[in-house]
């Protein structure tokens, strides 16, 4: 089984590597551009009996460690 | 007796020790992060600078469930002292022993100079023998020194005056271009309500000797022996 964790910042605070990787893609000539973020993905390959039982796993680890939810937020899929 | 937490990847423990036993004539002694117990005599533990485990996923994140984190979790809720430097800041926010969290500096760059600090609050293990407003010169170094709370979380902080130290001008002035990092309302120290635990980015024992240039680093250090001498 194989977890896939998104993280990036939260709304509200500035993500200045995104706004740098904006204004690069700027200076690149793209158009129509109005934010970039930059965040993080963690893929962990797990046996786990359920797919249930992944996810309560998955979604403590990230509450444990993989996510600061002070200052980020995550997503994540389970692929069996 | 003061303890010193090593953690794989700690670069400042050897310039604490060397400050604490030699400069300051205070007993010291190193704990490997993985110990489960600080020991009955230490009054005060010391969280250094570093980049602990590589600072990987972030800055202190997996040191702050280190074996040895619960001992110190337990002697802060006793009362302990418990002063974090820099990477050793990061790490007490990680472990949840004070609020917030650090981002990256501003303009993402790794940053080694000497800034100026003011003090806030002297009612704490690290700054009690400081006056209020007092003005120190101290260097930071890192990467990740950008202190982040929400509001709720720093009304708390003002509410109990648990802003230990802000960036500032030389002459004490509190404003955006004396901060090196973009952190939220200048914030370079934090303690809790109490006052045992705390946290602060600037390195006070790269400036403790008259040899260094720069002496405003050991007032940290006597405050933290007066906190000692007070437990005794």
């Amino acid at each position: 089984m194989k977890a896939k964790v998104y993280i990036k910042h939260r709304q509200e605070i500035l993500d200045p590597q995104g706004k740098a990787v904006l204004q690069g893609l700027n200076n690149l000539g793209f158009k129509g551009l109005t934010d970039v973020r930059v965040g993080k993905y963690i893929e962990i390959t797990l046996d786990c009996a359920s797919v249930e039982s992944a996810h309560e796993q998955v979604k403590d680890m990230c509450e444990r460690l993989l996510v600061n939810t002070v200052i980020e937020n995550y997503t994540y899929v389970i692929e069996p | 007796m003061f303890a010193i937490v090593v953690f794989p990847g700690s670069n400042c423990d050897h310039d604490c020790y060397h400050v604490l036993k030699h400069v300051c004539g205070a007993d010291v002694k190193f704990v490997w992060h993985k110990e489960t117990a600080i020991g009955s005599d230490v009054k005060v533990v010391i969280l250094p600078g570093g980049f602990s485990h590589g600072d990987y996923l972030r800055a202190g994140a997996i040191a702050g469930f280190s074996p040895i984190m619960s001992a110190v979790s337990e002697f802060a809720a006793n009362g302990g002292g418990v002063i974090g430097i820099c990477n050793g800041f990061q790490i007490l926010l990680e472990a949840g022993l004070l609020p917030g969290a650090m981002l990256r500096n501003k303009n993402l760059k790794f940053i080694c100079k000497d800034v100026y600090i003011k003090v806030k609050n002297t009612n704490t293990a690290a700054t009690s023998t400081l006056r209020e407003g007092q003005v120190l010169k101290i260097p930071i170094a890192h990467a990740e020194g950008n202190y982040y709370a929400d509001m709720a979380t720093l009304n708390r902080l003002k509410e109990h005056n648990g802003i230990a130290f802000t960036y500032c001008q030389s002459n004490g002035e509190e404003n955006d271009s004396a901060n090196p990092n973009g952190a939220v309302l200048n914030i370079a120290g934090i303690t809790n309500s109490a006052g045992n635990v705390v946290g602060m980015m600037p390195h006070p024992e790269r400036c403790s000797e008259e040899m260094l240039g720069n002496t405003d680093g050991r007032a940290i250090f006597e405050s933290a022996l007066q906190f000692v001498k007070n437990k005794l």
